[in-house]
């Protein structure tokens, strides 16, 4: 029933011998075959320039007002390469396999092979459109160690990388509107994909701005539209950033892979408040110079500077001495939850811990001042000095901390807590980036297939920019050159039409409502219980629960919600009641995916999986598989296996120690 | 950082659409923490509007990190707000005090035309870049990336002036609605890489051309964009982009 499609061959040859072997399409017959891609960040953005280069007509969906917003624009820290520009031992296995490792042995190791097969090239692509990487004096390029491993593979432009390169990718998709092979369509939503004699053969799309329902033809849809951490209100995500694309494609047979599977990252802002909308990551680069801590004293009401340095308790150095404060993020996140739970948890909240730069800033003062022949240099001038190098190193990520908390970070510790960042379950892919509907690829954060269980740093950008540069190209060709026949199908087809009718009806059915609660309402509710219960600790009784909760609240959702405003205009709430809308049937599969797997790995620990000193244990005699889920109706999923073979990267217990 | 609530009136921009024609309304906010981001205390408006049976405020906003550039309030005749160097979506409420009255716009240019309340039309900016702002490379046409050597202080310089984040506020600031430091910031960026030689010259016609096409206006060097862009886009840019302009007049062939 699953087919991968993995290739036969040894797991470095599979990737060179697909290439040699995929059928291509001439370039005549690519102009008249069109390709519809959801979705503008690193991956959508990517892939419809890379496929308009190709010569194929292309047409672009974002629901921002511009491309450019897409959420990748946020990613902060960097992007990883296997180049080895400095000589510290890296190579494509050893990405590869710390990829695979820090994935806890749940990702695909044929997928994640192509991945650092590819990252090199990435690089130099980025490079040659301008985006301006970090440098060294010499004029080459800069790179920084990230968490989960032990080499400098990270490429960077200062706290911003993932601005230069969604900005890099964006340009080379304008180019491609300019040349007229890219159509592009903002303030768009995909509301349902359209399949004809069972393949994907176009979308619904609805225009924000008039609220008229689309029809749109392609011979193949991609699907680019990042990942679903929204489900619980508060998150790393941009306010925008929804399943709803990827779920209608659930809905329509594609398979949701590994959907329990979110990202803690460890080194965000606490929550202040009830107001709070939203999180904000302070990126793990943050992590390679600060050094994070608690008291030793448990409810320490103490300021930080008044606790003397015997008294702090440096506990990810004391844990995980091999990696310290670089343990990968599902590590670092538990460590900070069990010593706030613990009681030693710092700020009004109690809910943080510190990231402490004093010393980071001493020790590149002293460097500085060497570098200046300033052998004498006072305290005051070395952490002068110190201030200045991690300004230009993080000056952007202070100077938000500073903004949103009040607080000025180069002198005192930043407070930091673990909030929900990213999904590394989406649409189940084959090899070949397609889902389990023929025609309809998922790329970027919308599929499942690279990260496992836990996705290490810098390696989404890396994967969003892989699959729409450098795998895409390849795959679509294989599946369209079997499809050159096929001409475009009129939009006034039945398929259209009612799958048109079908998005309408819901939309009727939303505005008649006229409840008497908010989207927002709903939300908040949706992602309390989604954190309290299938976040970053979960157990067999909180997820049945859950699941019981989650359907209560879609019922009354769909009974009170209260959308004002017309469906035939700029409606941003009507837009949110859809989002959450799917957001409701998706927490509930997240929660039944949670409490199928009875192991804890990656990000995800489940109480009744652990270590006798606490560690998340996993079972890789019954759970070492993909979980890919197909939707039977409403509460109806039916569960299919993909199980993971490691022949390079054989399975352990993870130990950062 | 000390806490504190705050009562605040409102002055906000409706307009139900691009051909509507709006006015201010005023509301009573009571209650606003200082610790909420100006957009928090705009959702704090918002229910409270759906509750009542009105319509909420639309406003652009994403990622509330201050680098999608979707926020775009015009605030007490300041793009932005009143902190320098920060989006709306940064902007939090200890700016302000208990009994302020705040007058919140949306972008006021004709080339960036409403679309709903403080909600407005930014495509001119996605046009310009189209026009020219990109190197042109295929995907696949690369080498590796250490055969291009940039120095330091150049790559420094490039990555400041693509921090840009399209938000529109220089257009907003300006008297004349110029684009200057918007399109500036994009050939500057790329006239001071050597990825962006081959094309610099028409890279800086073009985009200027699609500028003025857009009904951007002409820059007097008042300097208010870059006083109130959120990532602090320096000046230099559109000197550097006038001498690029120039130079290109006088020596381009084609």
């Amino acid at each position: 029933m699953l087919d991968s499609k993995i290739p036969a061959g040894s797991l470095d040859k599979k990737w060179e011998d697909y290439k040699g072997h995929c059928k291509l399409v001439n370039p005549a017959n690519k102009r008249n075959m069109e390709v519809i891609i959801v979705g503008t960040g690193l991956a959508g953005a990517s892939a419809a320039a890379s496929l308009g280069e190709l010569g194929y007509k292309v047409k672009a969906f974002c629901f921002q007002d511009s491309p450019r917003r897409a959420h990748s624009i946020a990613a902060q820290g960097g992007i990883n390469a296997a180049k080895n520009y400095q000589n510290d031992g890296d190579s494509v296995f050893r990405l590869f396999y710390d990829t695979v490792k820090g994935g806890d042995y749940r990702a695909r190791e044929a997928n994640v092979h192509r991945l650092a097969e590819v990252s090199g090239n990435i690089i130099d692509q980025c490079v040659a459109q301008g985006v301006p990487f970090a440098r060294e004096y010499g004029g080459l390029l800069s790179n920084r160690s990230f968490g989960g491993t032990q080499v400098q593979r990270t490429f960077y432009a200062a706290g911003q990388t993932g601005q230069q390169l969604l900005l890099g990718a964006y340009s080379a998709l304008e180019r491609q509107v300019a040349l007229g092979n890219v159509t592009m369509y903002n303030r768009h939503e995909m509301l349902e994909v359209v399949t004809i004699d069972g393949k994907a053969r176009g979308i619904i799309a609805r225009d924000l701005i008039t609220g008229k329902l689309e029809r749109h033809f392609g011979h193949a849809v991609l699907l680019c539209t990042g990942g679903y951490g929204n489900v619980f209100y508060l998150s790393t995500n941009a306010m925008g950033s929804n399943v709803t694309a990827a779920w209608k494609a659930t809905r329509k047979g594609a398979f949701f892979g590994n959907p329990c599977y979110t990202q803690i990252h460890p080194t965000c802002i606490p929550v202040s408040g009830d107001h709070q909308s939203k999180l904000t990551l302070m990126s793990e680069s943050l992590r390679n110079d600060g050094r994070i801590w608690v008291p030793k004293k448990q409810n320490d009401n103490r300021k930080p500077a008044d606790i003397p340095e015997e008294e702090r308790d440096y506990y990810l150095e004391r844990r995980y001495p091999a990696f310290g404060n670089l343990v990968p993020r599902d590590v670092a996140s538990r460590a900070a939850k069990e010593r706030c739970d613990a009681g030693y948890g710092v700020g009004s909240s109690k809910q943080a811990v510190y990231l402490d730069y004093a010393a980071a800033i001493e020790r590149y003062g002293k460097i500085e001042a060497n570098k200046r022949q300033m052998h004498n240099a006072s305290a005051a001038e070395i952490t002068k000095l110190g201030k200045e190098v991690v300004a230009e190193k993080y000056g952007n990520l202070f100077d938000m901390y500073a903004k949103i908390t009040g607080e000025n970070p180069y002198e005192l510790p930043m407070r930091i807590y673990p909030a929900v960042h990213y999904t590394m379950g989406g649409l189940w892919v084959d090899y070949e980036l397609m889902t389990s509907i023929t025609g309809l690829y998922a790329l970027g954060e919308a599929n499942f297939s690279d990260h496992g269980a836990n996705r290490l740093g810098a390696s989404a950008l890396m994967q969003g920019l892989a699959d729409g540069y450098f795998v895409i190209p390849y795959t679509l060709g294989n599946y369209l050159a079997d499809d050159i026949r096929t001409k475009a199908i009129p939009t006034d087809h039945p398929a259209f039409a009612e799958a048109e009718k079908n998005v309408q009806d819901t939309i009727n059915q939303l505005m008649n409502i006229k409840g008497t609660k908010s989207v927002d309402h709903f939300h908040k509710k949706l992602g309390k219980i989604m954190w309290d219960k299938c976040g970053m600790a979960r157990n067999e009784q909180g997820l049945k629960e859950a699941i019981v909760e989650i359907q209560q609240l879609r019922a009354e959702f769909w009974k009170d919600v209260r959308i004002p405003g017309d469906a035939n205009e700029f409606n941003p709430e009507l837009e949110k009641a859809g989002r959450v809308a799917d957001f409701l049937e998706l927490g509930e599969l997240m929660c039944v995916d949670a409490l199928n797997r009875r192991e804890s790995c990656g990000g995800h620990f489940r109480e009744e999986s652990q270590t006798e000193d606490g560690e998340a244990k996993r079972d890789d005699d019954n759970f070492s598989y993909v979980a890919a889920w197909e939707y039977k109706g409403p509460s109806q999923f039916e569960l299919h296996k993909e199980p993971l073979e490691f022949v390079e990267c054989k399975p352990t217990q993870r130990s950062y120690k | 950082m000390e806490h504190y609530n705050m009562n605040l009136t409102l002055k906000v921009w409706r307009q139900k659409n691009t051909n509507a024609q709006g006015q201010f309304e005023s509301y009573q906010v009571p209650g606003v923490s200082s610790e909420m981001s100006f957009l928090e205390m705009f959702d704090v408006l918002n229910e409270r509007l759906i509750n009542e049976g009105k319509e909420p405020v639309a406003f652009d906003h994403d990622c509330r990190e201050g680098i999608c550039g979707a926020c775009s309030m015009h605030i007490n005749g300041r793009a932005h707000g009143p902190w320098a160097g920060t989006t709306t979506c940064q902007l939090h409420m200890r700016a302000f005090k208990d009994g302020d009255t705040i007058t919140v716009e949306p972008w006021r240019s004709g080339s960036f035309p409403v679309v709903k309340d403080l909600t407005v039309d930014r495509g001119a900016f996605d046009r310009i870049i189209e026009a020219g702002g990109y190197v042109s490379v295929n995907t696949g046409n690369a080498q590796d990336a250490n055969n291009i050597l940039v120095p330091k202080d150049d790559a420094d310089a490039a990555f400041a002036a693509a921090a840009c984040i399209g938000c529109g506020a220089c257009v907003a600031a300006c008297k004349n609605s110029s684009a200057m430091l918007f399109v500036s910031a994009k050939v500057s960026q790329l006239a001071l890489l050597p990825q962006g030689q081959p094309e610099k010259k028409s890279r800086a016609l073009n985009m200027i051309a699609q500028m003025d096409k857009e009904g951007f206006g002409s820059c007097t060097n008042t300097g208010a964009c870059e006083a109130e862009c959120p990532k602090e886009i320096s000046l230099t840019n559109i000197a550097r982009l006038n001498r690029e302009y120039i130079a290109a007049g006088l020596t381009y062939e084609k």
